[in-house]
């Protein structure tokens, strides 16, 4: 499989990366290439297996459902780029 | 006095331990040598302050016969993992000024074992490389060089910072991570040794995640012994991450020097790939040997589908990448980039915060998993790794104890050589790690030669689940027969 340059635009924006015009043309290159490569596994015969869903056989554990953890805003938004009153601060979402 | 930077993690500790020296000693030893050394960029932070402090609580507890295992130890971490009050970035420019308000597990282990902090190290963006190349910091320089060359190698990646460290002693020892062989492939290319540990040894708590199914934390260390001792305070069960094994850990040093009589030691035939240089063919065949004489049978095995755990990797790594990488959004932490809506701002703050190869990944991670192509390549992808590691079940059902294989297809390569139009070449770097990281195995990396070239060369062993301390024992063969790699001539100081 192969992608086009609308292809690789509409990728961009799924993956919320902007992307300039002579960016695109790169990137279908190098994208390509790479699909090219795993393409290789279509050749495998895969009937009747199952995909890996875990690495190791294990039951995911589970925990008593009390809090543990909080009460630590300041801590929370140290590292925000903008906050407010205790909030995280964005652009406007809502019209 | 001898240079203290020239002991091993081992030697150190027992001259702590008689009082040879103290921790501010070794740890001033090394802050000089970390300074000395800015021409290697191994380092991306360096905590000096923070170093001597720890080193002088660590004198009062030696004193006080309080030592832990590591007391008065100093180490470097791999910029992925978070520390607590120490900038931690990953090696982005989307994390450039992320002060973490948490420790990760690991290291949280190795400081209530002793160690100190000297600093953060280097590495790819976000541990997506195999030189060390696209790191926000710019590249780091391998303290190996050709011999009467110049030259300016890589010293693999993606844990590179954390081997050239290692090799150059700048460092006792170092914590990295491996998602499909950045431990392994830059402890080949600097003469050092690396383990990734099984899947679940370690916790990946407060790692920075980059493919969560595949990522496991190990050290980088100058000796086998050194490894054993620091994997064994790294190791062990954590609540906080639902995928760390509740199972005790071993004490992996005394699984240093056990005997290897009568293991059964497997040789892939599907790892003698096209294309294989008859330097890493003749390396691997007197690893085999060294083997043999220690005791243990040599078994030609067969791993069928190795050849297509590259690209089921490459897919499986890039799509949980797509995944994990969608929290840089410019709202909670990171750098942000405003725009004209929100939308917007989360494009603009991505393109420019991510570097060229990580917005790479992104992309095919974010096209394998879009409606239309998650069957054809995600589950596909995922099938195919049932069968590979099935391959490896299928050997150690068969008596199987141990894997021996290259590390890596080639010695350090130069730093540009491989930067070209096409990644694929770059990821070529993989094909003898991944696999192990596919089937969630544990894997050291020794060194066992030295190139035509001056350069070292290391081989592999590939284990059962859990089954580190076999690696520790047949690893440690491998280093008395081969000896030790140090770094030939200290250029940089």
């Amino acid at each position: 499989m192969s992608v086009d340059q609308a292809t690789v635009r509409r990728v961009a924006h799924l993956a919320r990366i902007a992307v300039t015009d002579e960016e695109v043309a790169h990137l279908q290159g190098e994208l390509n290439a790479i699909l090219a490569f795993v393409d290789e596994l279509a050749e495998v015969d895969v009937t009747g297996v199952e995909p890996m869903t875990s690495v190791t056989p294990m039951k995911l554990p589970l925990r008593a459902d009390v809090v543990t953890d909080g009460d630590c805003a300041d801590k929370v938004l140290a590292n925000a780029p903008a906050a407010e009153d205790g909030f995280y601060a964005v652009p406007k979402v809502v019209e | 006095m001898t240079d203290l930077t020239s002991l091993t993690l081992t030697a150190a500790r027992e001259g702590l331990a008689l009082g040879h020296f103290t921790a501010v000693e070794l740890t001033q030893a090394y802050l000089d040598a970390i300074e000395a050394a800015g021409a290697l960029n191994a380092y991306v932070l360096a905590t000096p302050e923070k170093a001597l402090e720890m080193a002088k609580l660590s004198d009062a507890r030696l004193a006080a016969g309080e030592a832990g295992p590591l007391e008065g130890i100093p180490l470097g971490v791999k910029d992925m993992f978070a520390t607590e009050g120490v900038r931690t970035t990953a090696a982005s420019g989307i994390l450039a000024h992320f002060v973490p308000p948490y420790e990760s597990t690991v290291t949280a282990r190795l400081w209530a074992d002793g160690a100190v902090l000297l600093g953060k190290l280097n590495q790819d963006e976000f541990a997506m490389g195999s030189s060390n190349e696209s790191s926000a910091f710019g590249p780091v320089v391998n303290p190996w060089r050709k011999t009467g060359s110049t030259q300016k190698l890589v010293p693999g990646g993606s844990s590179g910072g954390s081997a050239a460290a290692v090799a150059a002693h700048l460092c006792a020892g170092a914590a990295g991570t491996d998602t499909g062989g950045s431990i392994r492939q830059p402890a080949a290319f600097t003469g050092t040794v690396g383990i990734k540990p099984t899947y679940g040894r370690c916790s990946r708590w407060g790692i920075i995640a980059y493919a969560s199914s595949l990522d496991q934390a190990g050290p980088l260390a100058r000796s086998v012994n050194d490894a054993a001792v620091l994997l064994r305070s790294m190791a062990g069960y954590d609540a906080k991450d639902s995928t760390c094994a509740d199972r005790p850990v071993p004490d992996f040093e005394a699984a240093v020097g056990a005997s290897v009589k009568g293991r059964r030691i497997g040789i892939p035939r599907e790892y003698r790939v096209e294309g294989m240089s008859a330097e890493i063919a003749a390396l691997w065949d007197k690893g085999a040997q060294m083997l043999r004489e220690a005791g243990a049978e040599i078994v030609e095995i067969s791993l069928p589908h190795t050849k297509y755990a590259l690209p089921a990797y490459y897919i499986v790594a890039l799509a949980e990448a797509s995944s994990n990488l969608a929290r840089y959004d410019g709202v909670r932490y990171g750098e942000r980039v405003a725009g004209r809506d929100i939308v917007d701002m989360y494009e603009k703050t991505r393109a420019s915060g991510f570097g060229a190869e990580v917005r790479r990944r992104i992309m095919i991670g974010t096209y394998v998993l879009s409606a239309g192509y998650y069957d054809a390549y995600y589950v596909r992808a995922q099938k195919v790794r049932s069968l590979i590691k099935r391959d490896f079940e299928a050997a150690f059902a068969e008596g199987i104890d141990a894997v021996l294989a290259p590390a890596t297809p080639s010695p350090a390569f130069g730093i540009g050589e491989k930067s070209g139009a096409d990644p694929v070449e770059m990821y070529l770097q993989d094909v003898f790690t991944v696999t192990l990281n596919m089937a969630g195995l544990p894997g050291i990396a020794v060194p066992a030669g030295l190139s035509a070239e001056g350069l070292p060369l290391g081989l592999q062993l590939i284990g059962r689940p859990f089954d580190e301390e076999a690696l520790f024992a047949l690893a440690q063969v491998i280093e008395e027969a081969a000896g030790r790699f140090p770094v030939p001539a200290r250029w940089w100081a």
